[in-house]
């Protein structure tokens, strides 16, 4: 019996687009210490005869757990050659269905691997000075939202060290 | 996957081949129940008392102070709660309701504090060193009038650090406070006395020393009165009623004896837990030397013959454990990400780690039937594992 999927075991092994961008349009991070997961995206994006834009290139970078590798690496793979309207409308569910079987604790990691996207097309509106969706908007803050609260708990975290520790 | 090695023995152990032969007959032709007047029941009732009489042996104990349970957690709580409930009366001028812990304890002595600090009583958990160390110093100065017992946990069963519980022992008794020490994974890789080491409560189980699951013992002094948990037949004197689990007790004997032949045989330098020491050894200075960004979690010295706990930088353990895994080594991490509640180890989080350290955190636990060529193995494709991990990491810098 293994604990994870096939298809999660499989980009784990060998994980798809890994590693730093140089000179990306933009980049997105999504994640916290606490509960261990960081995934940095990296996208180049370019426009195809017809206007759209295209993500041209991806590049991920994440330290994490096996799901959070493997999600990242999947969604890197979804993502590469499709239109930014495209990308933007992945979801987390995707992900999921993708891995066919995600134990639940593991379900915030393909939440964080659609966030860190999902960032990655917000800076890239506000490098251009485009008007950001609402919807972008709203993402963006609860994003930021939850990475201050997990901060707060770190900090509560660090006093419960220096407590115990205060030799 | 072709290999199998197992690095997790202080998770659990196989069941010794020898301790499974000698359980065998315990189910199926003496099946007997301890408390039936008949032949059957006096015959497992007789071998009970022959592995009560081992086991206590193994310890230095009376056999009548030895208590069966089925788990640690068990025997933890009972030692816990059951002294807080028996005691709590006795205090002069009010309760007597004050325990202390350390930080560093098993989840089923945290969480028992924690019930109890529910029910009213008062738990103090003193803090530990880098190398998670209780300070002698700090036991003496948090014992108070109304401590009623103090728990201390003898090895840990994730860094290994081994703690002075002679000396806490010693403390608590010209304190006049009870003494209850978790010795789970100590006990065969430890020689303990009871008396020597001035305990009064210890806890030990059956599947961490090559014995089946199931069975586990707590000890408490002659004349120390606990309240059971368990209300019922009376089995255990009263102090843990349930029919008693004949074939794992019978195992958690033999293992006893095997252990005392062999594993604590002491001055030849041969014994197993010599053995052990010398590959664990092998293993923290390889995996230090050639994993840069390598850290030993623990006390260098104090440290159990087979625990190796590391914490490597710039990625997470359960991935690396995934990898092992992959390539057939079993191995456990204190990661938050293989815990079910999301949050790193809170022993590795007391030593002082932070959360990205702890996160990743490594363990490998030796045992019986590790071989030198599974240390060589482990040596090859870490370096590895952890090169290829730092690849895909954002922290590398």
């Amino acid at each position: 019996m293994a604990l994870y999927s096939k298809k999660i075991m499989e980009h784990f092994r060998n994980p798809k687009n890994v590693g730093r961008m140089k000179n990306p349009s933009s980049a997105g991070r999504a994640g916290n210490m606490v509960c261990g997961d960081i995934m940095y995206l990296y996208l180049k994006i370019t426009k195809d005869k017809k206007g759209r834009e295209i993500i041209k290139d991806v590049k991920f970078e994440t330290f994490g757990c096996t799901v959070a590798i493997a999600n990242t690496s999947l969604l890197t793979t979804m993502v590469k050659g499709k239109t930014l309207e495209f990308a933007a409308k992945i979801t987390k569910e995707d992900l999921i269905k993708k891995f066919k079987q995600v134990p639940l604790i593991k379900i915030h990691c393909s939440l964080l691997a659609v966030d860190a996207l999902s960032e990655a097309i917000y800076d890239y509106f506000k490098k251009q000075g485009r008007p950001i969706s609402s919807e972008l908007q709203a993402k963006h803050k609860r994003i930021q939202k939850e990475e201050k609260e997990i901060e707060h708990k770190h900090e509560e975290l660090v006093e419960l060290e220096e407590k115990l520790h205060k030799h | 996957m072709d290999k199998h090695i197992y690095l997790d023995y202080a998770a659990t152990t196989p069941v010794d081949p020898r301790v499974a032969k000698a359980m065998s007959p315990w189910f199926t032709e003496k099946f007997g129940n301890t408390m039936s007047l008949h032949s059957f029941g006096q015959e497992a009732k007789s071998a009970l008392e022959e592995s009560r009489e081992q086991i206590a042996g193994l310890i230095g104990a009376k056999p009548n102070e030895i208590v069966f349970t089925s788990s640690a957690t068990e025997s933890n709580n009972t030692a816990l709660k059951g002294v807080a409930l028996a005691r709590r009366s006795l205090g002069e001028g009010g309760f007597a309701n004050h325990i202390i812990i350390s930080p560093i304890e098993h989840p089923c002595v945290m969480e028992a504090a924690r019930w109890l600090e529910l029910q009213g009583f008062e738990i103090t958990r003193l803090p530990v060193d880098k190398y998670g160390l209780v300070g002698l110093k700090d036991v003496e100065t948090a014992i108070k009038p109304e401590t009623i017992l103090v728990s201390i946990i003898h090895a840990s069963n994730e860094i290994g650090t081994i703690q002075p519980i002679a000396k806490i022992g010693e403390i608590c008794r010209a304190k006049g406070v009870l003494f209850h020490t978790d010795a789970v994974q100590s006990l065969g890789k430890i020689p303990i006395d009871v008396n020597k080491m001035n305990i009064d409560l210890l806890t030990a189980s059956s599947h961490k020393m090559y014995g089946p699951k199931g069975a586990a013992l707590l000890f408490i002094k002659e004349g120390i009165k606990i309240t059971p948990l368990l209300h019922g037949g009376g089995q255990e004197n009263g102090l843990r009623s349930s029919t008693i689990n004949l074939p794992a007790i019978i195992g958690f004997a033999k293992t006893c004896e095997i252990y005392k032949k062999e594993a604590l045989r002491r001055g030849s330098g041969q014994g197993e837990n010599q053995r052990i020491a010398k590959l664990r050894d092998k293993l923290i200075t390889g995996v230090l030397n050639k994993i840069p960004g390598s850290h030993l979690n623990g006390h260098p010295k104090k440290r159990l013959a087979n625990n190796a706990n590391f914490w490597f930088e710039f990625v997470e353990g359960e991935s690396i454990v995934i990898q092992l895994d992959l390539l057939g080594v079993a191995a456990s991490t204190g990661s938050a990400c293989s815990s079910a509640k999301l949050e790193p180890s809170h022993i590795l989080l007391a030593i002082g780690l932070k959360a990205e350290q702890a996160h990743g955190s490594l363990r490998l636990t030796l045992g019986r039937w590790t071989k030198e060529s599974d240390i060589n193995f482990v040596l090859k494709v870490l370096p590895k594992i952890i090169k290829n991990l730092r690849k895909i990491s954002p922290l590398k810098g």
